[in-house]
């Protein structure tokens, strides 16, 4: 079985430059790292806020944030991890607004009975995400996502659909490496289990 | 190999970051264990589907929106900085001049 190519980013050296400049109060120099990292900064904040309005107001704080403090940055780091460490505490302050009946914390390491252990062993048909439309499928996609912990899917969104490696998504949580991968297992088979019901092979369809 | 072990080992087995010795123990394990074949290939699915839905796209129209509020936000803020610096400026040299 082939394994999965991790898309990692790997920053060109104008964006230190680029940085740099900014720090030094060039404005458009910004703007220019807004539009490499808007898009991911907007993926990560919907994806831990489930909230769209919310979304919206982490990329706008983050990258504010991002700017305020770009003295602070010491390019020990990539520009980008040290963005979504700002972007996803943003985040799970507004998620912490929004829910506070519930402790929300990156630290969580929730732990459900055999969590990790798969329940349902079934098959799926060849290319399951076909059998919807984009719109259903992005539903379906959405509602899964949700139902995980926070701190599993502020996981598995950075290492696995934004690319980052286990070591930059571990600096940019602020969690050990064995953290990262204890919760991306987790968060990886509680997908998986849930998407079963959606995904599985039904009778009459054939054998890839 | 029991299978509880091999699942222990699926995230780095399909990020292929093991050593050669282990990933040949798993691969020998999927040979014979449908359950862990099925568990690897339809977890390795979980995370394409994911990687490819283009979930939580940002649209253009938004993503203007959002630029002009940032980049007002930031020209705000380097002017509070600037006229900071020449309140603080202007305090040095009363202070020298005294």
């Amino acid at each position: 079985m082939e394994a999965i190519e991790n898309k990692v980013v790997e920053p060109p050296s104008e964006e230190s430059i680029l940085v740099d400049a900014a720090r030094a109060g060039d404005i458009r120099a910004f703007e220019s790292l807004v539009r490499r990292y808007d898009r991911n900064v907007f993926r990560i904040a919907q994806h831990i806020t489930q909230n769209r309005e919310d979304a919206e107001d982490v990329v706008q704080d983050a990258f504010l944030k991002a700017y305020q403090n770009l003295g602070q940055f010491q390019g020990q780091s990539k520009f980008y991890t040290w963005l979504v460490r700002i972007a996803v505490n943003e985040a799970l302050m507004r998620l912490r607004r929004r829910r506070p009946e519930r402790m929300v914390s990156i630290d969580e390491d929730v732990r459900t009975e055999d969590d990790s252990m798969p329940r349902e062993i079934a098959d799926w048909s060849p290319n399951p995400e076909q059998q919807y439309t984009q719109a259903e499928l992005k539903d379906i996609l959405g509602k899964t996502i949700q139902g995980l912990p926070p701190s599993f899917r502020t996981v598995f969104v950075l290492r696995d659909v934004e690319g980052l490696s286990t070591e930059e998504t571990a600096s940019a949580l602020e969690l050990s490496v064995p953290a990262v991968k204890s919760r991306l297992l987790r968060a990886r088979l509680q997908l998986r289990e849930r998407l079963n019901k959606y995904f599985k092979r039904r009778d009459g369809d054939t054998k890839p | 190999m029991k299978c509880s072990d091999f699942l222990k080992e699926l995230t780095d087995y399909l990020d292929n970051t093991m050593d050669s010795h282990t990933k040949a123990e798993l691969e020998e394990h999927l040979q014979w264990c449908h359950n862990c074949y099925v568990v690897c290939n339809t977890t390795k699915s979980t995370i394409e589907i994911y990687r490819d839905s283009r979930l939580y796209e940002l649209p253009d129209e938004l993503r203007t929106r959002i630029h002009s509020a940032i980049i007002s936000k930031c020209e705000c803020h380097k002017k509070d900085v600037a006229a900071a610096s020449t309140v603080k400026t202007e305090d040095q040299h009363k202070d020298s001049s005294k």
